[in-house]
């Protein structure tokens, strides 16, 4: 078993509120893990610190053997983690292609004469880069890599998430975190979403997962492994069927009977 | 426009040559009622096309066909310069319409790519204005050299604004560049040596011993001196358009496009945010300060008052009129901004009153502009 990322002690307040409470959390290479848990219980909060957004209070991340405890949100990209946001975080009047090509950006050429005079070279890495994200957004739905020049701000909801999530797929991350990728879509849009997740997945067979989501359906199909969180606090680990029939795990969902 | 298949030069074409001759019309007019007609004319032929769908056919057109378009319109700027060869007053006025259109693609850079706002553009404008003075008049620096260490001047005075501007976010930000406007103007007053609130004289261009200020006599043919300006701005004007355009078809234009959207998200995605906001708000100054010290030189003169906040605003009333992000709608709108009230002489006094009505119908009608900047295409006409 080899940890891909560790949290050790990691706690993060907001004023009075104790979002995260000396969370232990590993997460193994190449697994698929469920971060589930009741409103506020600190699940986006624990993607915000380990993404450079939040600094934590206290405590250690390590990701992939070197530490990484507030990194900045830059280097921890560098380092391989991509991420979704809860609400779509999209730009909305750039193209599809543009979108994309945000989340690319360690794999692209940032240099000023590069792209100001050397326009050969820079047209290649373009047609090589649009290459790419169509074939990759062409895994997801290929009614869309046609119209890889249009403005986001058109498209429906899981049309938007499908791009939110090629951003995050597109530099190749060793680790993705989707925060709620089912939010404002239907049952099906969503199952739709996870099979094209599961796809990439099984042609990137290095990439780890962790997800948090609400609808419960998409976690027992898709997870390996589920740690749930209350209060900032890890409660239960495991499989899911196992941390479903927890009674502490019950309680925190709907109250003590 | 995607997904249509090509569309054709001619709207293209058609608007430029129209517009071309309109402005010939309207430059060329003297009479005040003749003058009015003209603009009557212009505007209901505007919203008639705006009606009509037409601009969207134009700017797919401009889109596709950009390089052949460019050269096209810089045939037009030639013509228009031939037909008034001889006439100082319009040729003059041509030359601010190029030069304010370097310093606007400058603050695009700045606040249409990067979101950095900047009320301190006619300062900028005016450090370049200030060196070409001072170079002249005390050194014997080559003067197309004066125009690049104006630009660089104004760049570094901008660095000056950085740290307060990177600290702080919106609002905030402009404040601390309105505060730099002021101060300028002040400086400029009780500065002895720049002049005080009586300015300076600056010495014409003379580049191997060609001087910009004598007239030119081709056989029969006499042309205004301006001429000389007129041809060195206008290569300045194409050589800013190409470099702005090709930062904004380039990965630095996507990184500003990203930051000024979502400052969150694109540090999520590993963007160096304080470079780019340092790189936009450099180029877009160098650009001011290289217009600014060629302008000082055509006007011969620099004084504090040409520099003031009030003509700060003038920019960035272009910006928000034209399209914020479109440099041909920039250019357009530096053309209404400088020509209208120039020859419309009975409003010269209300000038400020007919901007102030002009943005707000614009931000009102058509809230992104004249022309709305397109999407971004890497290379005109390229196709998977």
């Amino acid at each position: 078993m080899n940890a891909l990322l560790e949290a050790h002690g990691l706690s993060k307040h907001f004023g009075g509120v104790q979002a995260l409470d000396g969370l232990d959390l590993t997460v193994t290479a190449n697994e698929i893990l469920g971060l589930i848990g009741p409103n506020g219980s600190g699940k986006t909060t624990f993607f915000n610190v380990i993404t450079g957004i939040y600094a934590a209070d206290a405590g250690r991340v390590a990701f992939d053997g070197t530490d990484v405890t507030n990194a900045s949100a830059r280097s921890i990209y560098q380092a391989g983690i991509s991420r979704t946001f809860q609400r779509s975080r999209l730009s909305l009047p750039l193209s599809i292609f543009d979108n994309i090509m945000i989340g690319n950006h360690k794999r692209l050429n940032q240099g000023l004469w590069f792209n100001l005079a050397k326009r050969g070279d820079f047209k290649r890495e373009f047609e090589r880069s649009y290459a790419d994200a169509r074939a990759l957004v062409e895994v997801f739905e290929p009614g869309l890599a046609g119209r890889m020049f249009e403005p986001v701000a058109g498209l429906p909801m899981i049309d938007r998430r499908r791009i939110e999530i090629c951003r995050a797929l597109i530099s190749a991350p060793k680790l993705l975190l989707l925060d709620e990728p089912s939010a404002g879509m239907t049952h099906d849009e969503t199952a739709e979403l996870m099979n094209d997740i599961l796809l990439v997945r099984k042609r990137n067979k290095d990439l780890t997962l962790i997800i948090v989501e609400h609808e419960m359906g998409v976690i027992e199909r898709i997870t390996d492994r589920c740690v749930v969180l209350n209060f900032g606090r890890k409660i239960a680990e495991g499989p899911y069927r196992t941390v479903a029939a927890d009674t502490q795990v019950q309680e925190a969902y709907l109250g003590a009977a | 426009m995607a997904g249509k298949g090509h569309t054709s030069v001619w709207p293209g074409l058609v608007a430029l040559a129209i517009a071309t001759g309109y402005l010939i019309a309207l430059l060329g007019a003297e009479k005040q009622n003749l003058i009015i007609m003209l603009l009557a004319v212009g505007i209901v032929a505007v919203i008639a096309a705006a009606w009509l769908g037409l601009f969207e056919n134009v700017s797919a057109s401009f889109v596709e066909h950009e390089d052949a378009l460019g050269v096209c319109a810089i045939g037009a700027a030639g013509a228009v310069a031939a037909v008034f060869h001889d006439n100082h007053f319009v040729l003059l006025l041509v030359i601010t319409v190029l030069l304010y259109s370097v310093a606007t693609l400058g603050l695009n850079v700045q606040f249409g790519y990067a979101g950095v706002l900047n009320f301190a553009g006619a300062s900028f404008f005016g450090i370049g204005a200030y060196t070409s003075a001072v170079l002249n008049t005390y050194t014997a620096v080559p003067h197309l050299l004066v125009l690049l260490i104006g630009g660089m001047l104004a760049a570094f005075a901008g660095s000056l604004l950085l740290l307060p501007v990177l600290r702080t976010r919106g609002h905030y930000a402009a404040v601390v560049t309105i505060a730099f406007a002021l101060l300028f103007k002040t400086f400029l007053e009780v500065n002895d040596v720049l002049g005080g609130p009586q300015g300076m004289q600056v010495k014409g261009m003379r580049i191997l011993g060609w001087s910009f200020n004598d007239n030119i006599e081709i056989g029969k043919i006499s042309l205004s001196f301006y001429m000389n300006y007129f041809v060195l701005s206008l290569l300045l004007l194409a050589g800013a358009f190409v470099l702005v355009r090709r930062l904004e078809r380039s990965w630095i234009g996507l990184n500003l496009d990203a930051l000024r959207l979502d400052e969150t998200a694109a540090g999520c995605f590993g963007l160096d945010i304080v470079r780019w906001k340092i790189t936009a708000f450099l180029i877009g100054n160098f650009l001011i300060g290289i217009a600014g010290a060629l302008f000082g030189m055509v006007g011969g003169f620099v004084a504090p008052n040409n520099y003031t906040f009030a003509d700060s605003l003038i920019l960035v009333s272009i910006l928000l009129l034209g399209g914020i992000g479109n440099p041909w709608g920039l250019m357009v709108a530096t053309i209404i901004v400088v020509v209208v009230p120039e020859k419309l002489q009975t409003i010269q006094e209300y000038r400020f009153l007919l901007y102030a009505l002009m943005v707000i119908a614009v931000l009102l009608f058509r809230p992104e502009g004249l022309l709305p900047r397109p999407v971004r295409r890497y290379f005109p006409g390229w196709r998977p």
